[in-house]
């Protein structure tokens, strides 16, 4: 009896809900149902950027037969994006120690992490728009020739993912300030680190096999 | 000892059965920049007839860790390891079915698909 006293203490000092109730019914496979979903996107998400990199990779030399201009391959500045792709890597960093950082209660930790990690994507945004801006400058356009559209499309679409990303980001750490997000909801943070690891592994795809392969 | 210590040691205990200790991933993410220079390092010197497999297997390599480390897939259910990979050898045949189709086949005229690009 207790014993029973005892444990309802300890889940009502972690602010235990319904709602958790509800959503941590226990499954076949001993794994939560939004784990498993954040995978199976996850798996999905390969097609998409598998579709988009052999898209590229055999239009990326090509401006076809009534079109002209540079493609983007002839105006990578590789230095600059170069130090875009250490700060997304960098990112990844943070994300996992805001991660353990909330598993451990750590909350304050957990807010600093998550934010670095959103500024860090941030500045990738920034530089992807720096860097598309000086490409249309130069002549490339969207529309410029079947090189840039593919080029365009994959980097673009991987620049949706990681702003999708910061806003989660951000979400997260509001929820956590208001104290909404306790370390009994850890596993929000580690899927929501799912997603942007993701991103970051699409990016080194991309960086080698776009930017630094000839 | 309250419930809150508790709590806390037990997150612990959790969190070094599914992972590494904080130091532990700034190793990791050490190891990541220092593959990255090397990768980067391809751009600015010749490495000849190795350069693209280099870079391949660094690509490969730093894919590698981030989804057995970052991602916890090394100490998470192979469920997920298996939905994951699904996706991804799914992704490569599409790149296969691609490159098949455009690049390796040619029409009867000798005109491959590849001048539509």
């Amino acid at each position: 009896m207790a014993d029973t006293a005892e444990a309802q203490t300890s889940e009502l000092a972690y602010g235990r809900t319904e709602w958790d109730d509800y959503h941590h019914l226990p499954t076949n496979t001993g794994l939560t149902n939004e784990k498993v979903t954040m995978w199976a996107f996850l798996g999905s998400d390969c097609l998409l950027f598998g579709a988009l990199i052999s898209t590229y990779l055999l239009c990326r030399n090509r401006v076809g037969p009534a079109t002209k201009g540079p493609t983007a391959a002839d105006l990578f500045d590789i230095p600059f994006t170069s130090v875009s792709s250490f700060v997304l890597l960098m990112s990844s960093l943070t994300m996992v120690l805001a991660v353990t950082s909330i598993q451990r209660a750590e909350m304050e930790r957990c807010k600093l992490w998550l934010l670095t990690t959103a500024s860090l994507g941030s500045i990738f945004i920034a530089g992807q728009v720096y860097e598309f801006t000086g490409f249309y400058r130069e002549g490339l356009g969207y529309t410029t020739n079947i090189s840039s559209s593919a080029f365009y499309t994959l980097t673009g679409f991987h620049g949706v993912h990681v702003s999708l990303g910061i806003v989660m980001l951000v979400t997260m750490w509001v929820l956590v300030t208001r104290g909404i997000l306790g370390p009994e909801r850890a596993e929000t943070i580690e899927i929501i680190g799912l997603y942007w690891h993701f991103v970051d592994i699409v990016w080194i795809v991309i960086f080698a096999v776009v930017y630094l392969i000839p | 000892m309250n419930t809150a210590t508790v709590s806390e040691e037990e997150g612990h205990e959790e969190h070094h059965d599914h992972g590494l200790s904080d130091i532990g991933y700034i190793k990791v993410a050490v190891l990541l920049a220092i593959l990255t220079a090397v990768e980067v390092a391809t751009y600015f010197f010749d490495f000849g007839v190795v350069e693209i497999p280099s870079l391949l297997i660094l690509m490969a390599v730093k894919f590698q860790i981030v989804v057995s480390y970052f991602m916890h897939l090394k100490f998470d259910s192979k469920v997920f390891t298996y939905l994951f990979l699904t996706g991804l050898i799914l992704a490569m045949l599409v790149f296969a079915a691609m490159g098949t189709s455009m690049v390796f086949w040619q029409n009867p005229s000798g005109c491959d698909a590849s001048a539509f690009c």
